[in-house]
């Protein structure tokens, strides 16, 4: 067994996998997928929440251009989302960074998956609570901010752990851009050595494996601590 | 603050968009729109062959996760948990790259015999989707009243009988709309066999990008086509739950 799987190609290589040539280099490996994820699910946090509010908005004006990118970014898969950013961004911006790109492109994903949950969170508040809000005198802005979304909010926290969960996987796609998160670390060091695809695979698939999994037990358990506030 | 020897400022960025000359007679008939459509077609085929693969798939991991064997069981969760904690792609260019070595001799001269590309793909699709669709008819399963397991059990049927005759066909008639949200899925992330070469609709869009320079009309339609498909399948889900909530009605 020794003689068919060689993991001295991991050992070999540990520190590429996890930052990449960090200190003298450019930051890649786990250190860069995470760096992917953690912005893009931060700034996705935000354009959720934008999205979610728009697409319950009084005002078609608002409600319908954000139904519809919401719907068209959801029948569209990841990576056309990411080649789509790849050219446009250039054209809007000029030059832009790969990095940026794939934030951008996640971001824009996953917010319009965010917005679901958004409006399930406040959809899932008693509507008497926004009755006695506004009988109280306060502006239907006011009654967003300071009642519904405080509770709803944390009946979401879940959700936003499990898209996070999404994020670090999706973070992977990045690799068709170059962009040489851990993915594109390990396609490199596979192209470089050649003989040890398996080993490689392997080592990665539990990297990944590690981190969902923390993250998907994590929300688990939010899910049992923050039960009680069904009581409400 | 700009001095008064600054520079002129250089025209915007955005209006290069401007510059960019349409032309999209070239995806509407001819050679590149061949190749998209036969992109459709093996984007329709790989996701048509995984479904049902990982359909049947999906029903054993359901069944192994809720038998009684603790073993079987905790085989059943860590599959779940593996496959749908780990990246596609990673899985993907497991398949592809690296199964060689575990797989035996037999097997891997038979998918090298094949197209392998789709076959490596079909692989990593299926054992990635039948993952969630295991979650899927398992909740279909624990909706079932378990009055009508014991029932089953008590006239006579063996676990796996009772399963098979009385709780799997209830289960999985509520699992159907989660089922086509997964194939629409699928669909979608069928678009990732690109990266090992299946030349499905994202590859040709690309391929007819790099031939032509013309991305935005190659991405825009098969951004058209995606959005199509999922339109369609949908509305088809749609009208699945009407009438499923017709005949609830109605009895």
């Amino acid at each position: 067994m020794e003689q068919f799987f060689n993991f001295s190609v991991i050992t070999d290589n540990f520190t590429y996998f996890m930052i990449g040539r960090f200190p003298h280099g450019p930051l890649g490996g786990v250190g860069l997928t995470l760096y992917l994820a953690v912005a893009s699910c931060i700034l996705s946090f935000f354009g959720g929440m934008i999205l979610g509010l728009f697409s319950i908005s009084r005002f078609a004006l608002v409600r319908y251009p954000a139904l519809a990118f919401i719907n068209l970014v959801r029948g569209m898969p990841l990576l056309m989302v990411i080649f789509w950013m790849y050219f446009l961004m250039p054209a809007l911006f000029g030059k832009v960074a790969e990095n940026n790109t794939v934030i951008m492109a996640l971001t824009l994903f996953t917010s319009a998956y965010m917005s679901r949950i958004v409006v399930a969170g406040i959809e899932g508040i008693p509507k008497g609570q926004t009755e006695a809000a506004i009988s109280t005198g306060l502006k239907s802005w006011q009654v967003m901010l300071y009642i519904v979304l405080p509770q709803g909010l944390r009946n979401m926290i879940p959700s936003f752990v499990n898209q996070f969960v999404s994020l670090i996987k999706d973070t992977s796609l990045a690799f068709i851009v170059g962009v040489s998160e851990l993915t594109h670390v390990a396609t490199q060091i596979n192209n470089r050595t050649m003989a040890f695809p398996t080993e490689i695979f392997i080592f990665i698939a539990l990297i990944y494996f590690i981190l969902c999994y923390a993250f998907t037990s994590l929300s688990r358990w939010l899910e049992g601590r923050l039960s009680w506030s069904k009581a409400i | 603050m700009r001095g008064a020897f600054s520079p002129p400022t250089p025209p915007k960025k955005a209006f290069r968009v401007l510059n960019y000359t349409f032309d999209w007679s070239i995806i509407i008939s001819g050679k590149y729109f061949d190749w998209l459509v036969s992109g459709l077609v093996t984007t329709l085929k790989l996701s048509a062959i995984s479904i049902v693969l990982a359909f049947i798939l999906g029903l054993i991991i359901a069944v192994m996760r809720m038998a009684h064997s603790r073993p079987v069981r905790w085989f059943a969760h860590a599959y779940l948990e593996f496959f749908r904690n780990t990246p596609l792609l990673v899985q993907i260019f497991f398949w592809y790259f690296g199964s060689y070595k575990i797989l035996p001799t037999a097997v891997n001269d038979w998918l090298v015999s094949t197209n392998f590309e789709f076959a490596a793909a079909a692989i990593a699709l299926t054992i990635y989707t039948s993952a969630f669709i295991a979650e899927d008819i398992r909740s279909g399963v624990l909706s079932i009243p378990k009055e009508q397991m014991e029932a089953a059990r008590s006239a006579g049927f063996s676990y796996l009988r009772s399963m098979q005759y009385i709780i799997l066909p209830q289960a999985v008639r509520i699992t159907i709309p989660p089922l086509v949200n997964q194939f629409l899925n699928l669909a979608k992330n069928s678009s990732l066999a690109m990266t090992i070469g299946v030349m499905e609709m994202t590859y040709q869009a690309r391929q007819v990008e790099s031939y032509t320079f013309k991305g935005f009309e190659a991405f825009t339609a098969a951004t058209v086509v995606y959005l199509l498909l999922s339109i369609a399948i949908t509305a088809l889900v749609n009208v699945y739950n009407e009438k499923v909530l017709n005949v609830h009605k109605a009895t």
